[in-house]
């Protein structure tokens, strides 16, 4: 009973803050005045905010930001050693290096590596750091640009990729940041800059305790879809996630923007209509995850888990069963992926429930951006499919949702499905992908296909048993990671620029109403059934088979 | 002046944002929280809710977790022990971390223990410390996972040709003398019984144990420093005889380090071992040799 008040406790509280938060973000986002300090930094690096960018603009800027990204992570990880605040800690190898640098450039966070062990306070701040303010404002700047190309009429103009960026991380994350870093360490969040210090135990032992600035690197991690760690049990340590309260927060901030930003879109496209059936669609996905999830937790059909008498291997005391249920359920509903317990524990069908909450394609929430970009390409299949069943030219906004159209929307959600089942083919069939499953059986399958599917979505969680440190998979997930996130940008903007230019048509009394009861079943069936059809049968073969055997 | 194509003129710009961002939000965000953290009110759990033993010395913080065991890795009698851990060899700070294994790990390999087998040598020796039963299901009495590998005539079904007791390498005695009709055997070390039917065997345990699940499960972090109230209570007996007190004073002081969940519903009741031990230091003598 406590659990399901927990949920609804969670629940209520991110669609109470989603109304201000969504309201403040499309007002600081959409138009307006430049703030002067952000004209200065304009200046600074060359840029001119008031010129409008085409589709393909917005993209090259796009895309040499996250080059650029890249490359200074990767820099700054090689280069670590002899930096300031490297605790001692060697450069990575470059094929860390580099999978680690492509990792947080990505949104994904995927880690090969522990943290108290390999990365320094600098690396952490600067690298990871930055990253995750900027990640996960770049998804938010091509759901910007997909939402400009639905509300302007006849132009080719979307924005200006700078602009939204540096207005989402200025405006939007670092208030939040700062307000919410504060609230996590006066609950026991450590925030310094200390290197290792060894104790002498209660019991006269030795402890080496390590200090880190995880005060101002939770928010980040959680609220930007980032979800990696300072240290390797990520939201399970109890320096990044102390209590109950805390566990509370940090599920509420995985959940936050995503769920704002439906509300944003609802501002700027002038209907909050469709901001409500939005999140009508991902409240019902969210809710059928989140119950599954639940009820797969709760019955103890594995063979462990009888002789345990409950599912707490691998979870924390303070959070209990349900605590990481619910945590596990909103890190793979969104994108974030931090994890509060090891989801290589979990029941087989509560993992493979997490791994479902990815496979639907991050919309219930889904990341930064990238969730209300997924969802918008969920509802265009939803209107395609209900245009033609009664007999209409598909409309959405008052847009054509032509073949021209259809063509970027197919094709983005064909990317992720593609991407997963390939790179996880590909892992299965050669030994050095086999070999690194650290369980047998259908599990360790699960384990592979959790690892691809986590790294093409965006995600970053893990079923952490899988060995992900080996040249073989630190190189396939670099190539996971960079097409399940910047191919799709590309249809998105693509289909932004070309709903741009059309002109407005005419809503005649044949045109699907794209709000309602009717449509938030059409559009949450579509999702469902969409992923169904690409993932079953690799469900089937891992924790189906593992669960229902 | 020649212009940049407009990609490379992007890029440089790009190049400049990438470092005015880490300048400010990589470098100076952090910065600040860190010097912020200090007021008052944030300052202890800044550094790491750090504690004092009886000698004035920090013993350690009160979210990390820590082993009450003696140089060979037994629990020390006079302390409440904590849950098993992953982190490295227990409690090590320095490598955090989970045990990552499924609820369907029930076969020992050479160098690596099933889960199951884990769990029921943790049962088995928590019953015995604390004088209770320590049986769960799917356990043998010896403490390894209750598991047959079995082949049948037909493959997968059939009639049963060979049973084998996969955890329970020779000479041991099987915990089952028969299985439909065929004797069980014990493992014999190094022959491969992959082709085998796993079939794990309930036994006649109570469905539900004396030693509490947290017990017998090591936690995400391999750092949690909270045990169930229902683990504590195990425990208070022991305590109590080894303190030399009542077993009413060691009630009274695991209930001083008892959270409930925050507002009765978030989280699950927790006693929080490193505190309970400092205070039990404090309040009763500890005659640690006598472990």
């Amino acid at each position: 009973m406590a659990a399901w008040i927990q949920a609804t406790i969670v629940i209520a509280v991110v669609v109470g803050l989603h109304v201000p938060l969504g309201d403040y973000m499309a007002r600081m986002l959409d138009g307006g005045r430049h703030w002067r300090g952000e004209k200065a930094l304009y200046r600074l690096c060359g840029i001119n905010p008031d010129k409008e960018q085409t589709w393909r603009h917005y993209l090259v800027a796009l895309l040499a930001f996250s080059a650029m990204s890249i490359a200074a992570l990767f820099v700054l990880f090689t280069l670590q050693g002899p930096l300031p605040w490297s605790l001692g800690h060697a450069g990575m190898p470059w094929q860390l290096a580099l999978h680690t640098a492509v990792s947080f450039t990505t949104n994904t966070s995927w880690q090969n590596y522990a943290g108290e062990s390999t990365t320094g306070h600098l690396a952490v701040m600067a690298g990871l750091g930055t990253q995750a303010f900027a990640s996960g404002a770049v998804g938010i700047c091509a759901a910007l640009a997909l939402i400009r190309g639905l509300v302007r009429r006849s132009t080719t103009d979307l924005g200006n990729f700078w602009v939204d960026l540096i207005r989402t991380i200025f405006r939007v994350m670092l208030p939040l940041a700062v307000v919410s870093g504060l609230v996590l360490i006066a609950l026991g969040v450590e925030q310094n800059l200390g290197a290792a210090h060894t104790v002498t135990t209660v019991a006269g032992g030795h402890q080496t305790l390590i200090g880190g600035p995880a005060g101002s690197w939770e928010p980040l991690k959680l609220f930007s879809g980032d979800g990696g760690g300072i240290f390797n049990a990520n939201s399970a340590h109890p320096y990044e996630n102390p209590s109950a309260w805390t566990n509370t927060i940090e599920i509420v901030l995985m959940l936050l923007i995503p769920t704002a930003f439906i509300r944003t879109y609802g501002r700027m496209i002038g209907s909050l209509k469709q901001s409500w059936t939005l999140l009508a669609v991902v409240g019902i996905l969210f809710g059928l995850l989140l119950a599954a999830g639940s009820l797969a937790q709760s019955a103890h059909t594995g063979t462990v888990t009888a002789a345990v008498g409950g599912q707490t291997e691998g979870t924390e005391t303070r959070f209990g069963v349900p605590g990481s249920t619910l945590f596990g359920i909103s890190a793979t509903g969104s994108a974030d992926g931090a994890a509060n317990a090891s989801y290589d524990s979990f029941s087989s069908l509560g993992g493979g429930v997490l791994m479902a909450a990815m496979m639907l394609g991050e919309i219930a929430p889904g990341g930064t951006g990238s969730g209300l970009y997924g969802l918008l390409m969920a509802v265009m299949i939803a209107v395609f499919i209900g245009g033609l069943m009664i007999g209409r030219t598909p409309e959405y906004l008052r847009k054509r949702i032509g073949f021209a159209e259809m063509r970027y929307v197919v094709l983005y959600a064909l990317v992720a499905p593609t991407a997963i089942l390939a790179c996880s083919a590909i892992a299965v069939a050669l030994p050095q992908g086999r070999s690194s499953m650290g369980n047998a059986g259908p599990h360790g399958l699960s384990e592979l296909i959790y690892a691809y599917t986590s790294n093409v979505n965006s995600n970053g969680s893990a079923m952490a048993g899988f060995n992900g440190a080996t040249d073989f998979h630190n190189l396939l997930m670099v190539a996971a990671m960079l097409i399940g996130r910047y191919v799709p940008i590309v249809f998105v903007l693509a289909l932004a620029g070309r709903l741009a230019i059309q002109q407005p048509g005419v809503v005649t009394v044949g045109t699907l109403r794209a709000h309602g009861v009717n449509f938030v079943v059409l559009a949450t069936g579509a999702a469902l059934v969409l992923a169904l059809l690409n993932f079953l049968p690799a469900l089937s073969l891992g924790p189906l088979a593992e669960g229902l055997y | 002046m020649t212009r940049l194509p407009h990609w490379a003129a992007q890029s440089v710009a790009a190049a400049r944002v990438v470092l005015v961002l880490t300048l400010l939000v990589g470098l100076a965000y952090p910065l600040l929280m860190t010097a912020a953290a200090h007021v008052p009110g944030l300052r202890h759990s800044a550094q790491g809710s750090l504690v004092t033993g009886a000698d004035g010395r920090t013993a350690g913080s009160s979210l990390i977790g820590q082993s009450f065991t003696d140089a060979k890795g037994n629990p020390i009698k006079t302390y409440f022990q904590s849950r098993p851990s992953n982190a490295g060899t227990g409690y090590d700070a320095t490598a955090s971390g989970a045990g990552n294994q499924g609820a369907e790990s029930v076969v020992d390999t050479p160098g690596k223990q099933s889960l199951l087998t884990q769990v029921c040598a943790r049962s088995k020796a928590v019953g015995e410390l604390e004088h209770v039963d320590g049986s769960r299901p799917y356990c043998t009495a010896g403490g390894v996972g209750a598991v047959l590998g079995i082949t049948y005539d037909g493959g997968t079904s059939g009639r049963v040709t060979n049973a084998v007791s996969l955890n329970q390498a020779c000479p041991a005695k099987p915990f089952l003398s028969s299985y439909q009709g065929v004797t069980v055997t014990c493992a014999k070390p190094g022959a491969d019984y992959s082709a085998t039917v796993t079939v794990p065997i309930r036994g006649n345990a109570p469905a539900h144990p004396v030693v509490p699940a947290d017990a017998v499960t090591a936690s995400g972090s391999g750092l949690d420093p909270d045990i169930s109230p229902a683990y504590a209570e195990l425990q208070a007996p022991r305590v109590a005889r080894k303190r030399g007190t009542s077993e009413a004073s060691i009630q009274k002081l695991i209930k001083k380090y008892t959270t409930g969940r925050a507002l009765d519903v978030l989280g699950e009741p927790t006693v929080n071992v490193v505190e309970l031990n400092l205070a039990l230091d404090r309040t009763y003598q500890n005659p640690k040799q006598g472990a």
